[in-house]
């Protein structure tokens, strides 16, 4: 039977943001103005943990997906489908910032370079998946279908990476810690643990929705066999 | 010898196949129809001027493969479909895998048949030399349709039972085949030209640990996949 989230799950999700907003705070208070982007650069505070949180939504895809193969438990489908939907977000949220930040830096929206074109295939993998998810009625169907179309799509990215990184290359090397001048770092981290926070309380909400949902479809199903 | 018997499994269900396809002929022959319209316009958007037409060749030659070969894959199961026999050849005795490669061998024969159309259409209408490497070309082809046949087969056993299926099965597949559509543009470009580079090779293993990956993959994840 369904149990309803224990109040320690809101009370994470308050900390969270307040994380995310004090990170900000800090990293837009102590980084100074940059030589050539100026105050352009405090879009890497929210642009680069996003990335990396949407990668690490794609690599919970990939393990719920496998997981649920092996071992077909409907809850695994479910973080799986939470998750792709919490990474196509921060997948969407990266594009934006990056062209909000390409525009005046670069001079363009875009460049068919192999991050930026990588990551927008990696985003329209996301939506195939949950486009997927929506088109199937049948529970175990839908969830055996997309745990093998999340699993490929994550076994496809570092080939759709290194195929358009061949094909051609413009990027900046990526911004980690080890790139940068220390004065941004700890911005940089912080943030990145306020995000981190922030999608680990947005898979586990999305999760919580799902299960919630599941069991009234399997309530009316009983009830529509007759049952109570 | 078990591996007898499957190779005659897999060889039933692709004369099956085929044999349908050459009776009625309607789906062949709409399919490549079709391949050739997107190719007359898409030289009619880009052209008048040969220059630019050779240049844009490889690529509208690969693009009409793509979009006509994506209503071969979805018909291969469709027909089963519709007289209800999917179910009947899966309670047939043997691995499920054989289902799989049977489908796959079909489609194979099927849209390299179309390719040729296409090729030898391309070849004329956009105004293409034959290069000496024509051979290495040929591999390169082979190479990309073994990588579009083996995901497009995978994705159609899933989106042709779903509803939306047209717009499924590209929204899935289109995505996963950039590093094949990368790989095998790039590489038959180079190949047309005199590749001074020797940029041809690399992407030439590209596409065979595409395929390798994927072919893997998708034996693994079919029988996974095909349960009704």
């Amino acid at each position: 039977m369904y149990q309803p989230p224990p109040r320690a799950s809101a009370l994470f999700g308050g900390i969270a943001f307040i994380a995310v907003i004090a990170a900000q705070a800090f990293a837009i208070m102590t980084s100074p103005a940059e030589g050539d982007m100026g105050h352009l650069q405090k879009i890497m505070y929210v642009h680069v943990p996003a990335a990396w949180m949407a990668f690490i939504s794609f690599f919970v895809v990939l393990v719920f997906s496998i997981l649920y193969m092996v071992r077909k438990r409907e809850n695994d489908d479910l973080i799986a489908a939470s998750a792709a939907e919490v990474g196509a977000v921060f997948t969407g949220l990266t594009l934006a910032l990056g062209m909000i930040w390409g525009r005046p830096a670069w001079g363009v929206w875009w460049v068919w370079d192999a991050r930026l074109t990588s990551t927008l295939v990696l985003f329209l993998i996301f939506v195939g998946y949950l486009a997927l998810r929506s088109f199937v009625d049948d529970q175990s169907q839908r969830a055996r279908w997309s745990a093998a179309v999340g699993a490929f799509g994550a076994i496809n990215v570092p080939i759709v990476y290194m195929s358009v990184k061949w094909w051609r290359t413009l990027h900046q090397p990526p911004s980690s810690p080890d790139t940068l001048d220390p004065a941004y770092t700890m911005g940089l981290r912080l943030n990145a643990i306020a995000l981190l926070l922030v999608t680990i309380y947005f898979i586990r909400k999305r999760y919580e929705i799902a299960r919630l949902e599941r069991a009234t479809e399997h309530l009316a199903e009983s009830v529509a066999m007759g049952g109570k | 010898m078990a591996w007898k018997d499957d190779w005659r499994r897999v060889r039933a269900i692709a004369r099956k196949d085929l044999t349908t396809e050459l009776r009625a002929k309607a789906g062949f022959n709409g399919v490549a129809s079709l391949a050739v319209t997107i190719l007359i316009l898409l030289g009619l958007a880009l052209g008048p001027d040969g220059e630019a037409l050779r240049n844009a060749a490889v690529g509208a030659v690969w693009l009409a493969t793509l979009f006509s070969g994506v209503l071969a894959f979805n018909r291969s199961f469709q027909v089963e479909l519709e007289s209800g026999a999917l179910e009947p050849l899966l309670l047939y005795p043997g691995p499920r895998w054989t289902i799989f490669a049977g489908k796959l061998l079909g489609n194979l024969v099927f849209v390299s048949l179309m390719v040729a159309v296409v090729m030898i259409v391309g070849i004329v209408l956009y105004g293409i030399t034959i290069p000496d490497r024509w051979p290495t070309l040929l591999g390169v082809t082979a190479l990309g349709v073994v990588g579009l046949v083996v995901l497009g087969t995978f994705y159609a056993s899933m989106a042709s039972r779903s509803r939306a299926r047209e717009v499924l099965l590209p929204l899935l597949l289109f995505p996963m085949l950039v590093p094949v559509l990368l790989a095998a543009t790039t590489a038959s470009k180079a190949l047309l030209g005199a590749d001074l580079m020797h940029e041809s090779g690399a992407w030439i293993r590209l596409l065979i640990g595409y395929d390798i990956v994927f072919l893997i993959a998708t034996f693994i994840a079919f029988e996974h996949v095909i349960e009704a």
